[in-house]
């Protein structure tokens, strides 16, 4: 997988290209833990993402919960084998999906 | 029907993709829809990864996976064998999905995926193996 972050005065824009599976997903968790110190808007860009799995959705969960003491996040061009395990696993229910 | 193929490798993390490897190779000639390919490699991940991090502890292990190609109905067969403590994954209270965000807990979720996403899920402690077989119908 590949992180790609470009910051904006407090926005911060993370695209994905390829799979949030477990052996990436580590590298996300630190972004995740490292980057949003300040950040009020957060969106993944999730164009070039393919593959997502639980691991994956951990970290989108922790961000989830932190973005919501400091400001917004969301989800833009999900595709749509992504968007069914969010759908599967409830997570569309609070997450924003925009696209 | 054809013979079963099997990959055995190490229990780790790092390993997943010479299982998604594996798996691929033998759907390689198969009829299968890319939703499908999707909700089997989403269900191998769930399953090794659980081994990989649960099963065996610090000391680590193997696993072993066994596929083959079933026919009439046409599907797909895989068994993930491990030595590691006996766990039934099935046994596992199913997470709360109505739950709201700031409770939300990932434990679950995996094996809540792989019941999902296959037709048929089974496991077995036999001889101080886990075992754990999955099918899916394309």
């Amino acid at each position: 997988m590949e992180i790609k972050k470009e910051l904006n005065g407090s926005a911060l824009q993370i695209a994905l290209t390829g799979r949030l599976d477990a052996v990436s997903a580590p590298e996300l968790d630190k972004v995740v833990q490292n980057d949003l110190a300040g950040i009020t808007e957060l969106t993944f860009d999730f164009k070039e993402l393919v593959y997502v799995a639980s691991a994956g959705l951990r970290v989108l969960l922790l961000a989830q919960k932190r973005m919501k003491k400091q400001g917004t996040m969301k989800l833009t061009h999900v595709n749509p084998d992504v968007k069914d395990v969010l759908e599967m696993t409830g997570f569309i229910d609070f997450l924003t999906i925009e696209d | 029907m054809e013979s079963a193929k099997e990959i055995s490798l190490a229990a780790t993390v790092e390993n997943l993709p010479l299982v998604n490897e594996f798996v691929e190779t033998l759907l390689a000639e198969e009829m299968v829809s890319a939703k499908a390919q999707m909700q089997i490699e989403l269900s191998v991940e769930e399953v090794f990864v659980n081994i990989a991090n649960y099963a065996y502890g610090e000391a680590g292990g193997k696993a072993t996976v066994q596929g083959k190609i079933l026919n009439e109905p046409a599907g797909l067969e895989l068994v993930f064998i491990d030595g590691g403590q006996p766990y039934d994954p099935l046994s596992r209270e199913e997470p709360d999905l109505e739950q709201k965000m700031e409770d939300r807990a990932i434990g679950g979720l995996g094996i809540y995926l792989v019941k999902k996403n296959m037709d048929e899920v089974h496991y077995a402690y036999q001889q101080g193996k886990n075992i754990l077989t999955l099918r899916k119908y394309f």
